[in-house]
């Protein structure tokens, strides 16, 4: 079965006052129907310009200068602005960071829900707000009918959250693109929302595209991921595989700069964690070799020269790095 | 047994808020609920707990910068609420908060170096150049370079910043140390740099902290002993190792079972996870809507935090039968 949505070299540019930047550089992505992928990398890895790529919703002073989006086998980036519209909230949808900026302050939001469907299933207004009711059940909101006629600032951060996946979920789409939704949140709150997303997404067979920072997150809810650097995938693989033998430097350093990683895993208290030194380079002046070169530890001459590009190097393991096989011989685990 | 250094009896802060133009009714929303607490010279006292559990507040009485409605603070002894003027200047010399936002809590007017310098002109330490000897020495103990000095708050990375605001607090040598959330703002490989500075600046110094988090990972990598807090109360104080391996209160239980893990293969909850922190409840446990071990008590009278073992405390009505 062909992918659900195949992601083939975009680039998306900025024009800024300062230059030209790539916040998504060259990405290839396959991800299959039914799974989740999580995309994990630092603020102002591209991350969220990735997802925007794929909704066409990025902001206007950005656009997409190379590549496919394939979604069903149909190029997204090819369709009218018509077109793309009736695909979003139906067929592919998203949820955001912070709720309270993406929900209408003036509208309850009950009716904020009953809009979408209104919209894409061309359902009667009356139809439409019952529905809306039930979709909030469904999201776990206790007593719906009545919360249906709040406005977003009488819910907490958590109902809003849910009332966004209500939203996303109300046309059943085939495609959810989940950016940070639990960053804002606590963390019992984020375990509830988590639990949510993945029980509907067996439910309707859905599949997600979940961005974080969170690397715990991620590898709690996702099957496969990808680690951006600098807009480029720099290493993807399934979870498995990243969290038994991690073989870019980067994944490595994220993975070992996290404290205290596993509650009941009797870990003996390390003293200092492991840092990546220095930061992430800036998106102006990128030099020539690989992104990674300035922080890296295993960085020879070469790698100053020339860009690694994305190769397989074990079955469904992807990784952009010339010392990739060298690390793998090694044998070293982090953990 | 090790001095206190702090000495928190009996705390209490209550906010009143005024109604509306649309609702007149008052609230009084109490941030700060009957806390006593000491903290030991040296030590790294951990404060975890979800947002609006009055953690801050906590952490802006002890430093002073809010009174308590009732209850008292005692630093080595003596009641910082009924300091002089000159006693209080001494205690802020003595007490320094290193903030979450490296973006906000910088003046973006004022140099890396006079920021620094601020805190020793107040308090008219040394001549011009010994100030500027202490900067340039801190500046480097932080890791930053002395060419650093001139450049403004824009021109650094958050990490960076952090480490300006760590350098501020450190340059008046004071004895505590008061992070709230000094990480949270960061990327975790620039996480992971700070919290090995202020590992290091601890010994360094001898200073003592109290590190306050939402991050249970950062809390147990920083913390000698943790202090669990859950709308204004703090309902479990023990060593760390003992919070994360026999947790007693149900809702560090429910903290716990919240980390996502990441072990991929590994087992997911050891508690269900309900309910949010919501409004205080008006009679017994503050916890009992969203506690899975409920009992017919809970709802009656509301648990004191009391000694369960040697230097263990819980406040739950359950603690020897669940």
């Amino acid at each position: 079965m062909p992918p659900l949505l195949q992601i083939k070299d975009l680039v998306t540019v900025f024009d800024t006052a300062r230059g030209r930047i790539k916040a998504v550089d060259g990405v290839s992505l396959n991800i299959d129907s039914g799974e989740t992928l999580g995309i994990v990398g630092e603020s102002g890895c591209g991350k969220t310009m990735l997802a925007l790529s794929i909704m066409r919703l990025i902001p206007t002073n950005g656009k997409i200068i190379n590549g496919e989006v394939l979604f069903s086998g149909r190029d997204l980036l090819a369709l009218s602005s018509e077109e793309m519209r009736a695909k979003r909230g139906s067929e592919i949808a998203m949820i955001f960071q912070e709720p309270m900026t993406s929900l209408n302050p003036v509208f309850r939001v009950g009716e904020q829900i009953a809009e979408a469907v209104r919209l894409h299933r061309k359902l009667p207004a009356k139809e439409a707000m019952a529905l809306a009711g039930e979709q909030l059940r469904e999201v776990g909101i206790p007593d719906p009918e009545k919360r249906a006629q709040d406005y977003p600032h009488q819910l907490s951060g958590g109902m809003r959250q849910r009332v966004m996946i209500a939203m996303a979920m109300s046309c059943h789409p085939q495609l959810l693109l989940a950016d940070e939704p639990t960053t804002a949140l606590d963390v019992t709150i984020q375990a509830q929302i988590l639990d949510l997303i993945s029980e509907l997404q067996k439910k309707n067979q859905m599949t997600v595209v979940l961005i974080s920072h969170d690397l715990g997150i991620i590898s709690q809810e996702a099957q496969k991921i990808a680690v951006m650097y600098a807009g480029k995938i720099v290493e993807s693989a399934t979870v498995g595989q990243i969290f038994v033998k991690p073989l870019h430097p980067y994944t490595q350093g994220l993975m070992a700069s996290l404290p205290a990683r596993c509650v009941g895993v009797d870990k003996k208290q390390q003293k200092y964690l492991k840092t990546i030194p220095g930061s992430v380079p800036s998106l102006y002046n990128l030099a020539s070799g690989c992104r990674f070169y300035e922080r890296c530890s295993y960085a020879d001459s070469h790698c100053a020269q020339e860009e690694p590009s994305l190769d397989e190097i074990g079955k469904g393991h992807f990784v952009a790095c010339w010392k990739s096989s060298e690390i793998q011989k090694e044998g070293k685990l982090i953990n | 047994m090790t001095p206190s250094l702090i000495e928190i009896k009996e705390l209490h802060k209550k906010y009143n808020l005024s109604g509306s133009i649309w609702n007149s009714k008052k609230r009084v929303i109490p941030a700060v609920n009957n806390v006593s607490l000491q903290i030991y010279k040296g030590e790294t006292l951990g404060l975890v707990g979800e947002s609006g559990c009055g953690k801050s507040t906590l952490a802006r009485l002890i430093a002073r910068l809010e009174k308590p409605s009732s209850g008292n603070i005692y630093f080595k002894g003596e009641n910082i609420f009924l300091y002089d003027k000159k006693a209080l200047k001494a205690y802020r010399r003595n007490v320094q908060l290193i903030f979450q936002d490296p973006y906000s809590s910088l003046n973006p007017r004022k140099s890396a170096a006079s920021v620094i310098k601020e805190p020793l002109t107040i308090h008219r330490i040394g001549n011009k150049n010994q100030r500027r000897e202490s900067v340039t020495q801190l500046m480097e103990k932080v890791g930053l370079s002395r060419e650093q000095a001139h450049s403004y708050p824009h021109e650094f990375s958050g990490g960076q910043r952090q480490r300006i605001g760590i350098a501020r607090a450190l340059v008046l040598q004071p004895e505590l140390i008061i992070a709230d959330e000094p990480v949270s703002a960061l990327d975790v490989s620039i996480q992971a740099q700070i919290l090995n500075l202020l590992k290091d600046l601890k010994q360094d110094f001898g200073l003592t902290y109290l590190f306050i988090s939402h991050d249970l990972n950062v809390i147990r990598h920083m913390s000698d002993r943790i202090a669990v807090m859950y709308l204004g109360r703090i309902v479990e104080l023990a060593e760390n190792r003992e919070i994360y391996e026999h947790p007693f209160h149900p809702y560090t239980r429910m903290l716990l079972s919240a980390l996502p893990g990441c072990d991929p293969v590994g087992k997911r909850r050891i508690a269900a996870i309900k309910g949010e922190a919501g409004a205080e409840n008006d009679c017994g446990c503050n916890f009992q809507n969203r506690c899975p071990d409920k009992g017919a008590i809970c709802s009656k009278q509301e648990p004191v935090l009391t000694q369960v073992e040697d230097e263990r405390f819980c406040a739950c009505h359950l603690t020897g039968s669940i």
